[in-house]
Order: structure tokens, then sequence, then C-alpha cells
């Protein structure tokens, strides 16, 4: 049921872990549904992300999404982040099950949440960006 | 390269069938093949089957070979068993007596039941999966006219207390169906001595073969059929007869009744050895059902932090063959019905792993399983937040 790019990601997932004193951090999901992403992102002066590490508590397809997220976004401006929709994670991973969408949207909104936290911090400006209604911070558990 | 690992625990959902099952089948698709309707001696032959596989498994059952009928399946028996008794019944009342950790064959007939004007009443269990006997009497109405209790749980392995229950509807003179797919061949069962009007049995959970099923029907109980359109199976089941299927399940059943005792006590040891590993080797887990009153075959893990469909994907990429009750495996948002009924919050409800074993199953299978699933379950917890703030939150409360 998942792609060949599905199940390496989800068998060796990029970018697992944390970032300590993170530019940006973001936490989107919730346990009940099965399903809580914690993206980090780490952004030089120059507004390029360094670094993104993630950690996901879900199915194959959460740790997938969340794997070929942080490498999309690595090496991006905070507002070409912007440019990492669902879609384009789903594209990336060669699709998704239908099931299995809600997922990349997860992605999005984690790594949303992550910008979010950077531009509040940083009072910067992201075009596009808005509050994320998800980020349920630390203490999900 | 070496042959691939292929070690198979997921024998609740379905079984391998036993090569002796198989060869007993053969001759019944290729020369035997007569309908078992028709006249000639040809066909003669596979009638004869099917009545001494009738016996078979009557035998096994402590049942009349007269009170044994022919199904597709489990599933169709507990449609057959409850939509038939409540249409038979509906002079007398329309509630109905059930619990909440039933097979859908069960919930989903009773809920479809519910839409035609009958009331069901679904019983809690408690933090081990058994149903309350004192709940189940205080829920008897003037107008309940059956119980549907299932003998075993396909998910945790927990057995009702069947004689308890066969005696309580007996004494209120209701009618009592047990969904007994799990437990058939696994522990002995005389449906006389248990008070059981109704038992719904399948052939591909003991070895035998797929789409073949039993419903044990008391004689004297009068209820309708619920497929039409033929005379077999006495007018109360019609189709053309499965004969290769029918001569599987007899032979299944045969097996199972010569080595019920020897394969419990294996199995029970086996599993013990896995549950013994488990518990002790990885930390944040617990079983799930009840110590005692539990299938031989079955154990069911909640383990904390992590979600069941990763783990079943990362074991099978190691060969091993299991499931859980999470909801990504269940293809619905909540995790399994068994397991938020017996109490667990939804987020270790979706990090629950179930495996069951075989006579086939060995001890060096189930070392395997318990080293793999140790990385796995390390791995898997790295990268949960859920974990993560679990450490975090127990750093800063020491």
């Amino acid at each position: 049921m998942y792609s060949e790019k599905v199940i390496d990601h989800f068998s060796n997932p990029r970018n697992v872990g944390e970032i300590e004193n993170p530019s940006g951090v973001g936490t989107v999901g919730n346990a009940k549904c099965g399903d809580i992403m914690r993206m980090y992102l780490d952004i030089d002066n120059n507004e390029v992300i360094r670094s993104c590490k993630f950690k996901t508590f879900g199915c194959g397809a959460a740790i997938a999404t969340s794997s070929m997220a942080t490498e999309l976004v690595i090496g991006k401006t905070v507002q070409e982040a912007m440019s990492v929709t669902n879609q384009a994670v789903m594209d990336a991973l060669d699709g998704l099950p239908p099931v299995k969408v809600h997922c990349s949207l997860l992605a999005e909104e984690a790594i949303h949440a992550a910008l979010w936290d950077y531009a509040q911090k940083n009072h910067v400006v992201i075009e596009g960006l808005e509050e994320p209604k998800k980020d349920i911070g630390h203490d999900v558990g | 390269m070496a042959d691939k690992i292929n070690i198979y625990v997921d024998n609740a959902a379905t079984t391998a069938v036993y090569p002796e099952v198989f060869d007993s089948m053969k001759p019944y698709f290729t020369e035997l093949y007569g309908n078992p309707a028709s006249i000639y001696t040809f066909a003669g032959t596979a009638k004869k089957a099917i009545e001494e596989s009738r016996e078979q498994i009557a035998g096994f059952l402590g049942a009349d070979s007269s009170e044994i009928y022919f199904t597709g399946g489990g599933s169709e028996s507990d449609n057959w068993a409850i939509k038939a008794a409540a249409e038979a019944l509906k002079y007398k009342g329309r509630h109905i007596i059930t619990s909440r950790i039933e097979h859908h064959a069960v919930l989903h007939t009773c809920e479809y039941l519910e839409k035609h004007g009958y009331e069901v009443t679904y019983l809690d269990v408690n933090e081990k999966g058994k149903v309350n006997l004192a709940d189940l009497e205080a829920a008897i109405r003037e107008d309940t006219v059956l119980i549907s209790i299932m003998y075993a749980n396909n998910e945790i392995g927990t057995i009702q207390d069947i004689k308890r229950i066969g005696a309580i509807a007996k004494k209120h003179d209701i009618l009592f169906h047990t969904d007994a797919v799990q437990a058939y061949g696994q522990i002995r069962i005389n449906v006389k001595e248990l008070g059981i009007d109704l038992l719904s049995a399948s052939g591909h959970k003991i070895h035998g073969p797929k789409g073949i099923g039993i419903l044990y029907i008391r004689n004297g109980i009068r209820i309708g059929a619920l497929i039409h359109g033929g005379v077999q199976e006495r007018n109360r089941r019609a189709g053309t007869h499965n004969v290769p299927g029918i001569v599987g399940m007899a032979k299944a059943t045969e097996i199972a009744d010569r080595r019920l005792e020897q394969d419990a006590e294996y199995m029970t040891s086996l599993r013990q050895h896995l549950v013994d590993r488990v518990l002790k080797e990885i930390p944040y887990v617990r079983l799930n059902g009840d110590l005692v009153d539990r299938l031989p075959n079955n154990a069911n893990f909640s383990i904390r932090f992590i979600e069941g469909e990763s783990l079943l994907i990362m074991l099978d990429a190691r060969g091993i063959c299991a499931s859980s009750g999470s909801a990504c495996t269940s293809g619905s948002l909540d995790p399994s019905h068994v397991l938020l009924a017996i109490g667990l919050p939804h987020e270790i409800a979706h990090g629950s792993l179930r495996i069951t074993i075989s006579p086939e199953t060995t001890i060096a299978d189930i070392d395997y399983i318990v080293g793999e699933l140790k990385q796995i379950v390390k791995r898997l917890r790295d990268m949960s937040p859920l974990y993560e703030d679990y450490l975090y939150g127990q750093q800063h409360v020491c």
C-alpha cells in the first residue's frame, strides 16, 4: 500500500532527533488520533534553514512524511519553506494512500508551527504564514 | 542469500492448513466432486463425507449431529444466529444483550437490528475483558430474547464464564448464543454442559480451510434460515455444500480433538516465555487481558510511546507477521474497540501488539521475535515526541 519512497523514508528516516536551542520548534497532532509530530529548525542570520530535525509518534506514513518534509525545507529560506506544502511532500514521496493524506497535512502544519515559533521570537514576517491552531507544545503525553 | 525468514504469529487472523487436512480435502475437488444433493451413487460419496464430518464436529462439541449446520464461515454463523433468533422471537420481545468486546460480526449485526426496531444492551467489561455476571442479570428485561456473549476474545484472548452465563440465560428462559470462533479447537467445549443454545465456529482458525464454518443449533430451537434457496442442511441453509471445506474442517477438528491438551500446554508455556521476556526486557509495556482465563495462543501487549502500524511494518521487514489494534491498521480513526473497552487510553491503545502463536511456533521463533522487538521499540521510541516528553517530565520531577 505504500510507495517505495515511503517505505525508504520510514525504514531509514532522515533527520530524526532534536536540536538544542532551536531557532523554532513546533508540535502538532493528537495522541488520541495516533499522530504527533515535532519539528525543530536551526535558522541562520540570512534566514536560511541550516538544519531541521523531527520526532514523530505515528504510523509509517507519519514518519515518512516527517522525514521527507525535513529534507525539503533544509537549505531553503524561511520564506521558501512555505512552498513545502502537504502536496509537495506527497509528490516527493510518490504519493500516499488516501487514508494517509492527513499525515502529509500534519507535516505541513508541523513545519508551519516551527516557522511561526521562529517568526514570533525574532519578529520576522513570513508571507502567507498564519498562527498555527494546533501547536500543542510540550507535555503532549 | 539465506531463506527469507517468515515467522507467522497472527494465528488469530487465520492459520496454515495442516498438510493432513489438505490431503483429506483433495479428492473432493477433482475426483469426488459430485453435488451431494444429486441422486446417483457418485454423489452419494460426497453426501456420506458430509455426514461423517458432521458427526466428527458434533462429537467434539458434545452435540448431536442433527444440531450441526454447515455455513460459509464464522461471520455467517454469527449473522444467522442473531438475526434468525431475533426474528423468530420478536413476538416475545425485541431486546438483545451482548458485550462491547464482541467481534464485529456480532456487533454490526446487533447494530443492524437496532435499525430495525430492536434494542440492544452492550455490556461493559472489566479491565481484563470479563463480562460482569451481575451486570448481565441486571440487564435482563421482560422482553429480552437473546444473550450473545463471545466464548473467547480475538484480540486479548480473554475467556468468559460461559457456564454461568448459560445458567443465567436458562434461568430467565432466554436463548444463549456464543461466538466461539477463537475458542473452538483451543479449549474443550461441551455445549450441553455449558447450556449453550447456539454456537458459531470456523474452520480456518484451527488449521482448516477458509470459507467454512458451523452453527450449532440446539435441538428444539426453532429459528429460520438466513440463506434461502435450497433444501440443504434440512431446509435451514441453502447453497450447494462446500464439500472439500466441510471435510477439511472435520479433519482439522479431529486433529484438534486428538492434540488439544498437549497443544494447549505447549502453547501456554511458549506464550508465557514470550510474556515473561517482553515484560522483563522492554520497559513501559503491559500485557492486556486476563492472565489465567486466556486462550493458550494469545499475547497482547501495549507498548507505550509508539504506534502500532509503524511497529508492524518494522516487524514485517524482519519477517515477522503480527497484528495490532491501532487505528491505522483497523482502517478507522479509532483504535480497537476491545482495547478501549478494557479502559486503555487512546494513545496506549494505538501502541498495541497482538502475537498469536500456533502449535508449530518454536521457542527459537519467540526468542527471535523478542530480540527484534527490543530493537524496534527502542528505535521508534527514540523518534517519539511522547517518549521525549515523558523522559523530560521524569527528569524534572525527580
